[in-house]
């Protein structure tokens, strides 16, 4: 399906418009970026949505009686690829616990990206109400808003997300909330900015002449007509969340072990970098290419979705 | 100029209010016990009042603030509830190592940076500028933790043995030792404010041996500073590559970068005279804004690397509840962060007139 509409999208003329979804969908897939961080996203969404299936083994439970000769950190072995037929075929090797590093990496998919949307889509809907409320309420209240995101930004992320979590207490839960945020100011700041141009514009001033309430005009005019900036930073947003919630976990503030999270377990196992390398370098790689593809993916959409770069 | 200076000072001002009073509550109104984070988990509540007494953590929360504001209107950052040191002679300890480490960062990212950034926009669409930002795309996407742990298992495990082995951990080897500055230039009678800076500059272990020409162990801490440095200086690398890229094309398309052409200026001189200087703005503004995010990748890259700088005394002192060093710390950090925001809008007033008159 997808196929059939790229092709006819590619091959297409640009100047005949075939209605505003079926443009956009042609010229984000017109973009290299945006196809790779797609590709990616949607190996990593059917892994997490069948990481019950895919997964050879319980990811939090030792292999001690379920697996013969297994040992702990033990490298991967594969028998395709020459591992003696005697010792157990672990695709991934086994972490300092005794469980199966494949299983525990394919589950981190589902924890990554589940997290990732989460904290974003909360520091979305917060920070964009009070960049909303900000840019149309404007004047003393515009700037107290403002001026606590500010405040907010002016820490470093990380730090001001350590802090948070030492006062809330460590856990995915709450390291996601204060990735979540910290994160608000980008989106308050995104919504107040549009929100300020498209204030002044003819049609809003038509929707005040035909006496449209001003949460009308809100919802139905200022933000449909801002959601393009919003879904990009969003996008690259989710990339961000992910990794700063693996820093989280990395340093045993977010999630706790044995949960299967990508940061927690590089952190768990980052003694060990000298003598199991592949307990760094499988969940290392699983999380660079989330943030890859959610990069890719947002970059794509911004020269896809800017009109100011359809040259 | 003046009068934009001024302002942009002054609209610091409440943001610096907010900062402490951010800070202060966080640590303040949120759950959990200092004295027995303190004490141990089985202090009484006896030695826990006497404990809250004597630091004046019985007191009422906001006479507590008046108190901690009063203090440091007079340069007073508190003392450690943990090591009973003063909160400013740990960051004189601490502050310098992450300093250190973030200004080598820099010094391999910006430089770099930069010039991968003219070449691939020079070269547009060569394969320089391909794998350039294919580079740059995937320095945004590794984690400071992960690359610091691939880089300190490539340099001291694969490398061990080779003149490319580098150490992956702590600031100078196992036997070997600084002299403070204070020794080395006979000022150890001083006290106050000048010897807080020479012990600053002296922590320095870069500066201080470059200073005082002790030369074996300026090369040894160089050695160990690279790892690291490249860690933390990855992604702004990345960054700066690619905003330098995308600012040149754009400023190589305006109308009088077509002049200087059309006077018959070589390619070279187009790009060195006329589009580079329009085009470094951008650069000024995100180099500004990843030295201030520096601080916090330092937490990784210290924890990773063994170094004790302030990211990791920041992060021990919130796992141990001490309070006044998170303060203390995060303070000068938040302020820092805002000079150097300050300095970075200053300087553009400077170098672009426009900026002024909005």
């Amino acid at each position: 399906m997808t196929a059939v509409v790229e092709a006819e999208l590619v091959g297409g003329r640009p100047s005949t418009s075939k209605g505003i979804w079926r443009d956009t969908l042609g010229n984000i897939l017109r973009q290299r970026n945006a196809i790779v961080g797609l590709t990616i996203l949607v190996f990593l969404t059917l892994t997490a949505v069948f990481a019950d299936q895919i997964a050879t083994h319980d990811p939090e439970k030792p292999l001690f009686g379920i697996v013969d000769k297994v040992k702990k950190s033990s490298a991967p072995c594969i028998h395709a690829l020459g591992c003696p037929a005697d010792q157990p075929e672990l695709l991934m090797g086994t972490d300092s616990n005794v469980r199966d590093e494949f299983s525990r990496v394919v589950h981190g998919a589902r924890i990554s990206l589940v997290v990732g949307f989460v904290t974003v889509g909360f520091a979305i809907v917060i920070g964009t109400l009070i960049g909303l409320v900000a840019g149309f309420a404007g004047g003393w209240v515009d700037n107290i808003l403002m001026r606590l995101m500010d405040v907010v930004l002016v820490f470093p992320a990380l730090l001001l997300a350590i802090a948070i979590v030492a006062a809330l207490g460590q856990s995915l839960i709450n390291a996601q909330l204060a990735i979540g945020i910290v994160a608000i100011p980008i989106y308050a700041r995104i919504m107040r900015a549009s929100v300020l141009s498209v204030k002044e514009s003819d049609y809003v001033t038509a929707s005040r002449a035909l006496g449209e309430s001003a949460t009308g005009i809100l919802f139905r005019r200022v933000l449909p007509n801002s959601i393009t900036p919003l879904v990009v930073a969003g996008t690259l947003g989710i990339g961000g969340a992910v990794l700063d919630i693996a820093a989280l976990s990395f340093l045993g503030a977010g999630a706790q072990p044995p949960t299967p999270e990508w940061g927690s377990m590089i952190g768990q196992e980052s003694g060990r970098i000298f003598t199991a390398p592949h307990l760094i370098f499988f969940p290392g790689f699983a999380l660079v290419l989330t943030v890859f593809g959610f990069n890719l993916l947002g970059d794509g959409l911004r020269d896809a979705l800017d009109p100011r770069l359809n040259r | 100029m003046l009068r934009y200076i001024v302002r942009r000072i002054l609209l610091t001002i409440p943001v610096i209010f907010g900062i402490l009073t951010l800070v202060f509550f966080l640590g303040h109104v949120l759950p959990g016990d200092a004295c027995r984070a303190i004490l141990g988990e089985r202090a009484t509540d006896a030695v826990c009042a006497a404990y809250n007494h004597a630091h004046g953590l019985d007191q009422p929360i906001p006479v507590q603030f008046g108190n901690y504001l009063a203090a440091l209107s007079h340069g007073d950052l508190g003392t450690s509830t943990k090591s009973s040191q003063s909160v400013l002679d740990l960051l004189i300890q601490r502050l310098p190592v992450t300093i250190e480490l973030g200004l080598a960062a820099m010094l391999f990212a910006v430089p770099l940076g930069i010039v991968l950034g003219v070449v691939s926009a020079y070269k547009r669409n060569s394969i320089i500028d391909v794998v350039t930002m294919a580079g740059a795309n995937v320095g945004v996407s590794i984690p400071i933790f992960v690359l610091g742990l691939l880089l300190a298992f490539i340099f001291a495990i694969l490398l061990k043995g080779t003149p490319f082995a580098l150490p992956p951990s702590g600031r100078l080897s196992p036997g070997l030792t600084i002299v403070p500055l204070a020794t080395s230039w006979g000022l150890t009678d001083w006290t106050g404010i000048p010897r807080g800076i020479i012990e600053f500059l002296s922590n320095m272990y870069t500066f201080n041996a470059l200073v005082t020409g002790q030369w074996a162990i300026l090369g040894d801490a160089i050695r160990h500073l690279i790892l690291p440095a490249v860690a933390l200086g990855t992604i702004p690398l990345a960054i700066i590559a690619r905003i330098t890229r995308s600012s040149l094309l754009d400023v190589l398309g305006l109308d009088y970068v077509r002049t200087a052409r059309a006077k018959g200026l070589t390619e070279r001189n187009v790009v060195r005279r006329h589009a580079l200087p329009n085009a470094m703005l951008p650069v000024t503004t995100i180099i500004g804004l990843q030295l201030g995010s520096l601080f916090g990748g330092a937490v990784l890259t210290e924890g990773v690397f063994n170094l004790s700088g302030v990211g990791r005394a920041i992060f021990e002192a919130i796992s141990s509840r001490d309070f006044p060093t998170v303060q203390g710390f995060v303070l000068v950090i938040a302020i820092i962060y805002l000079t150097i925001n300050l300095v970075v809008d200053v300087s553009y007033a400077f170098l672009d007139p426009r900026v002024r008159l909005t």
